[in-house]
């Protein structure tokens, strides 16, 4: 019979080998379905941990798929660390989008005429504005009235998705559009820069490496990040430090909001160029497993996240090769984040097998 | 008179589902366990009953496959957080996630099929009485099954020797522990059985109250669920009117747009998120309230040796 027995150290070995052990399971599971749907398991592995990577074009929509996962989840991961459950990224990562793209709309509809560099600071500051002023309706309500953070700002995820659905549905409707719910296209002055010729990464992915160097500094170099981490591991000795657990609240949100602002509004004034109901693909449910997956460290989120991508791509590669439903991703990812938080389990336990009639070791 | 009635008895039938659900996790709360994974087993059941009720024509075969789906998707859940200590609020999520992605993809093939299911059985006499026998007597059985169920799941924790055993286990673990009683099987047991009444509550919207089957038809019921218990300040009978009130707030919307309101039907749609969040706001504002009621051990792993 098998038993766990409490390690006497987290074991560090194991904190980075259970995504490994995580993710082959999961690829496990996955040959598996593909087996029972009757599809050729190696072709179905292929289209998500071969084709992605094949060329310099894939690892450019990689990069692009990438960008908006990492600055999500750099936020998430802060806000774990804090014990700070910010669930409503989506929600915050929504409001961004209808900011950033609004203000790219605003200009596209009054034609004025804007310098592309210039412009770029303006949509992502708008959509990191609107991001931050979610966030905050969740802190303001945690922070004052006690109310849980899961609940509102997962709540909010839902009210962001009707404000959206309302403003593409209705005053932001494209007037030349068909009756689509979509808001016109953007000027091409106010989307944002490529990096490279034949592909479409955008400067946000600088900006999201970037960012990820940031939360590094200021997570491991900065006195506030050290108070809000002690905060989240011991929040008695953060209070008896004199650490305010009500600015670990606002400074948690506000970045995490803001972060999760910019990935929206680049969404919409990247790849897509215009607004419609499905900005995003639930990058903010995918960024809380790569917040997991990446063990809360920058550096983790920006390799979960590529991870994650390949898993976005070759969903929807087996969509259109394999006819299989788009839901598959979503399944890949549960059974990713299920396989993760068993296997993080060997991190505080080692498995020993239970010898019989060993001396009353209960 | 009559749309007044109309109005409430469709309210009766809205919030049952979030009852059901709401007096499981109420179960699961009690024994200590936060289950943020109610959304994803109400989905996972809502199909499985659906699919059982088309394929048998019997809604009892749905609600039967659907409580169970729940009770199995809730012991996945269970054994992870129980005996592995893994994060509640983190499997739960990917119960959910998990939840939302089988269903959609496990449910493809039942989209826009219709159910072919018995007319539901009227009372007779008290459903033809005017205004309370449309209110009250002419709805679905599980609409008074909801109701029994509140009554029972009071009885049993407040009435019962087992349910004291139960609330022990979620207030004191330890103590429980060292009185001899096997926590970590009572906390499984109050979880499948608390996922069972999440699944009942999922098949219901797709068997009997949609009764059709979509992606996300759950809605984010189960996590309107999981405000209400501490809403209800963990009372199941509280649990119950909590839960009539975000039905008649979700009906509310199709009342107003009836009434010729002038109001986008999305912000509308947005009224039963914005009353959970304004109904959290207020039960959390005395931090005493929530910290007399709230199962001291909520959340929290047991850790023992055996």
């Amino acid at each position: 019979m098998l038993r766990l027995e409490v390690r006497a150290q987290p074991s560090a070995v194991m904190s980075w080998l259970s995504p490994v052990l995580a993710l082959a399971l999961t690829t496990l599971v996955a040959t598996a379905l593909f087996v029972a749907l009757g599809k050729d398991p190696l072709q179905g592995l292929k289209l998500f941990f071969w084709e992605p990577i094949k060329s310099g074009y894939a690892l450019g929509e990689l990069a692009l798929k990438a960008t908006p996962i990492i600055l999500v989840s750099l936020g998430l991961a802060l806000c774990f660390r804090a014990n700070i459950w910010n669930i409503g990224a989506e929600g915050q990562l929504l409001l961004g989008a209808i900011f950033g793209g609004g203000v790219a709309l605003w200009v596209t509809a009054n034609g004025i005429d804007v310098n592309r560099w210039a412009f770029v600071p303006v949509t992502i500051f708008a959509g990191a504005l609107g991001g931050m002023l979610w966030a905050s309706i969740t802190a303001l309500l945690r922070e004052r009235f006690n109310a849980n953070e899961i609940l509102v700002s997962l709540m909010l995820v839902y009210v962001a998705q009707l404000l959206l659905s309302y403003l593409v549905f209705g005053p932001w409707k494209d007037p030349m559009g068909f009756n689509f719910p979509q808001t016109r296209s953007f000027d091409a002055n106010t989307l944002l820069p490529r990096l490279v010729q034949g592909s479409r990464v955008h400067v946000g992915f600088v900006l999201a490496i970037a960012a990820a160097i940031g939360m590094w500094l200021f997570m491991q170099r900065t006195f506030a990040g050290f108070q809000l981490q002690v905060g989240g591991l011991a929040p008695a000795a953060a209070r008896y430090a004199g650490f305010s657990a009500r600015r670990a609240i606002w400074q948690a949100m506000l970045i995490s909001g803001a972060l999760a602002g910019m990935a929206g509004a680049m969404e919409a004034t990247g790849p897509l160029g215009q607004l419609t109901p499905h900005v995003s693909t639930g990058y903010g449910f995918t960024a809380i497993i790569v917040a997991f997956l990446g063990r809360l460290h920058p550096a983790g989120c920006v390799m979960g996240a590529s991870l994650l991508s390949m898993f976005l791509i070759g969903g929807e590669l087996s969509q259109t090769r394999l006819a299989l439903p788009a839901a598959l991703t979503l399944v890949f990812q549960g059974l990713l984040l299920f396989s993760l938080l068993a296997c993080d389990t060997l991190i505080h336990y080692r498995v020993v097998l239970r010898r019989k009639l060993q001396g009353g070791a209960a | 008179m009559n749309d007044i009635a109309l109005l409430l008895a469709a309210t009766l039938a809205s919030g049952t589902a979030i009852a059901l659900a709401g007096l499981g996790l109420l179960l699961n709360e009690k024994a200590g366990i936060v289950n943020l994974g109610a959304e994803g087993i109400m989905l996972l059941a809502a199909l499985a009953g659906f699919a059982a009720a088309f394929h048998t024509g019997s809604a009892m075969a749905g609600f039967a496959v659907g409580a169970a789906a729940g009770a199995l998707a809730a012991a996945l859940f269970g054994v992870l957080v129980i005996w592995l200590n893994t994060n509640q609020y983190a499997t739960g999520l990917a119960l959910s996630i998990l939840g939302a992605g089988l269903s959609a993809f496990l449910g493809k093939d039942y989209v826009g099929k219709k159910l072919e299911l018995g007319a539901v059985p009227q009372l007779p006499l008290l459903s033809d009485l005017p205004f309370i026998g449309t209110v009250f007597f002419r709805q679905h059985p599980m609409v008074y099954v909801a109701i029994a169920v509140a009554l029972l799941v009071a009885w049993f924790l407040f009435r019962t020797r087992s349910g004291l055993v139960l609330r022990s286990v979620g207030e004191s673990p330890e103590s429980a522990h060292a009185l001899g009683y096997p926590v970590r099987p009572i906390r499984l047991l109050a979880v499948m059985t608390g996922g069972a009444l999440c699944g009942l509550a999922g098949a219901f919207l797709s068997v009997a109250y949609a009764p059709l089957w979509v992606e996300g038809l759950v809605a984010g019921r189960g996590w309107i669920a999981l405000a209400l218990t501490t809403f209800a300040t963990w009372r199941p009978v509280r649990v119950l009117l909590g839960s009539y009130l975000f039905g008649g707030v979700t009906m509310m919307q199709f009342f107003l747009q009836g009434e010729g309101v002038q109001v986008p039907s999305q912000f509308l749609s947005m009224l039963p998120y914005l009353a959970t969040i304004v109904v959290l706001v207020l039960i959390s504002r005395k931090p005493t309230w929530i910290r007399v009621n709230m199962p001291a051990s909520l959340g929290k792993p047991f850790y023992s040796n055996n």
